[in-house]
């Protein structure tokens, strides 16, 4: 009976959930449809050390599980066109592939800044081919460097940058402080303190309002009106999610597609989505769908949603629960190592310093109603391993939703 | 079961802890030390460690 699940995407989310469907007993056929070239491929390093030159971009690949030695990967293709209720994709160059469970795992793409002035000499960092040319371009001699927005990946950047000897980088944002909505104005402000230490100047409160320049960038120009001279413009503003080929199914795709607790999608109980794409509610927080960047989801929406598939696909029995991992999440910025467990977006109005002090190496914990939702460490591998030493009393917590006293 | 670690991968990250506590642990440096040659029926652990290590450093060598 057994027949073919696919699976659209073929990077961190598309693998797991190869894996994961195999570890949860599906014996049928798998095929994973992958637009990119290459078999998946690790891409944090992409904005570290492997931008720094320190790791070659050919040891990024992911080493798949044995189990998953017979999936079919159709590479360098891209699914255009979905019809679930018709259980059908259709790939680029017009061949369906019909399917009895669809994994969607497409990911996302960098946001892209619609100003005036040229296009040469703009960059993102999402793919190799996008971290190769970065790598070649900041190793020019002289090069000035302005990064448009101050997330984490922008700030890797930046201390990359930095790392690889370029004198001057400037780092634009309309918000106040660097990474302020994921971490709070307490490690934000230790941040920048440390990124202007190293030499990283910043321009806050004001966004980019066009590129100057004739053939190639030469200059950003601010909405403040001043111009920061610029070889390179590296583009971090956020990213789109890869949602396009499923539009026209009545479809919740307003901010990737939205599931339900179990990862299915729109209702569907043999379609399910993983990773950056998937909008989803998190039962440890509260009902609200939330697509959640990190990379530590892509295995954890792989595993409980290859449950989920398999479950409807062979009537094994169904996962009891509610999909509620503990996020986590890293961040490399020179000897300095953010290391989060936790939401502390939920907890960044009631933040306090738990251990240390934010100079040197510190732990801050998150609250929201007086519960801690988050921890988040900055500093060398002792304050990771503090923040480590609180996940257990975060896994330990009640749901938000939960009343005081209420067991979950 | 063999496993190894490619040390200049590894950057303590800890990860690989959580999911297999009886192969992995962290010492009083914080840094990674690990059960070379672990006990067949913990394969399942120490591949969900493989996976979660954000380096990749960890390979299962059977
Ligand atoms: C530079 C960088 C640094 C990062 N650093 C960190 C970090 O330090 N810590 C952390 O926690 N997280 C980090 N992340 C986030 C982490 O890498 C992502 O969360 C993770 O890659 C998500 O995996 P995914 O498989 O869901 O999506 P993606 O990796 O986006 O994969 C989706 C894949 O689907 C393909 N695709 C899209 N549309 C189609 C289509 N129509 N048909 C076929 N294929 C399609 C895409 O090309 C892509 O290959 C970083 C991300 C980047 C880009
Ligand atoms: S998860 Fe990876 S990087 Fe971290 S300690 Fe384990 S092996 Fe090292």
């Amino acid at each position: 009976m057994p027949g073919r699940i696919v699976i659209a995407g073929a990077s961190l989310g598309g693998l797991r959930a190869a894996e994961h469907l195999r570890a949860a007993g599906w014996k049928g056929r798998i095929t994973v449809v992958g637009d990119e070239p290459h078999m998946p491929y690790n891409r944090p390093p992409l904005s570290k050390e492997a931008l720094a030159g320190k790791t070659s971009f050919e040891s990024l690949a992911f080493r798949p599980r044995a189990a998953a030695a017979d999936v079919e990967w159709r590479l360098g293709t891209a699914v255009t066109r979905a019809r679930p209720a018709g259980r059908l994709v259709e790939l680029e160059g017009g061949e369906r592939l019909p399917f009895d469970g669809l994994v969607v795992a497409t990911g996302t793409r960098p946001r892209r800044l619609r100003c005036e002035g040229p296009v040469v000499g703009r960059y993102t960092v999402r793919t190799l081919s996008d971290a190769e040319e970065l790598s070649a371009a900041l190793t020019r001699p002289g090069v000035r460097v302005v990064v448009v927005g101050a997330g984490f990946i922008g700030c890797e950047v930046a201390a990359t940058a930095i790392g690889l000897g370029v004198t001057e980088v400037t780092v634009v944002d309309p918000e106040p402080l660097p990474m302020l909505r994921p971490l709070g104005e307490l490690l934000a402000r230790a941040l920048r303190e440390r990124h202007e230490a190293r030499g990283v100047r910043f321009a806050l409160g004001q966004g980019v309002a066009a590129y100057s320049g004739e053939d190639r960038v030469t200059g950003v120009v601010l909405t403040g009106g001043a111009v920061l001279p610029a070889d390179v413009v590296v583009e971090a503003v956020g990213t789109v999610s890869n949602t396009e080929w499923l539009e026209g199914n009545g479809l919740d795709l307003s901010d990737g597609v939205l599931c339900d607790s179990a990862l299915r999608v729109g209702g569907l109980p043999y379609v399910v989505a993983v990773g950056d794409v998937a909008r989803f509610p998190n039962a440890r927080y509260d009902d609200v769908p939330r697509r959640v960047e990190h990379w530590s989801i892509p295995g954890d929406t792989a595993r409980h949603a290859a449950r989920t598939l398999v479950a409807a696909l062979t009537g094994a029995a169904p996962v009891p629960a509610p999909f509620a991992p503990l996020p986590s999440f890293w961040s490399d910025q020179y000897e300095y190592r953010v290391q989060s467990f936790g939401a502390p977006v939920l907890g960044t109005a009631d933040a306090r310093v738990l251990d240390g002090d934010p100079a040197g190496d510190v732990l801050v914990g998150y609250h929201s109603g007086g519960r801690l939702v988050g921890v988040v460490a900055l500093g060398g591998p002792s304050a990771a391993a503090a923040a480590a030493r609180h996940r257990a009393e975060l896994l330990r917590q009640p749901a938000l939703t939960a009343q005081p006293g209420e067991e979950t | 079961m063999k496993v190894v670690v490619d040390m200049n991968k590894c950057q303590d990250h800890g990860q690989c802890v959580f999911a297999a506590p009886e192969v992995f642990q962290l010492d009083e440096g914080a840094h990674l030390v690990f059960v070379g040659e672990p006990d067949d029926s913990l394969r399942e652990q120490v591949e969900d460690a493989a996976d979660v290590c954000p380096l990749q450093a960890i390979a299962i060598e059977d």
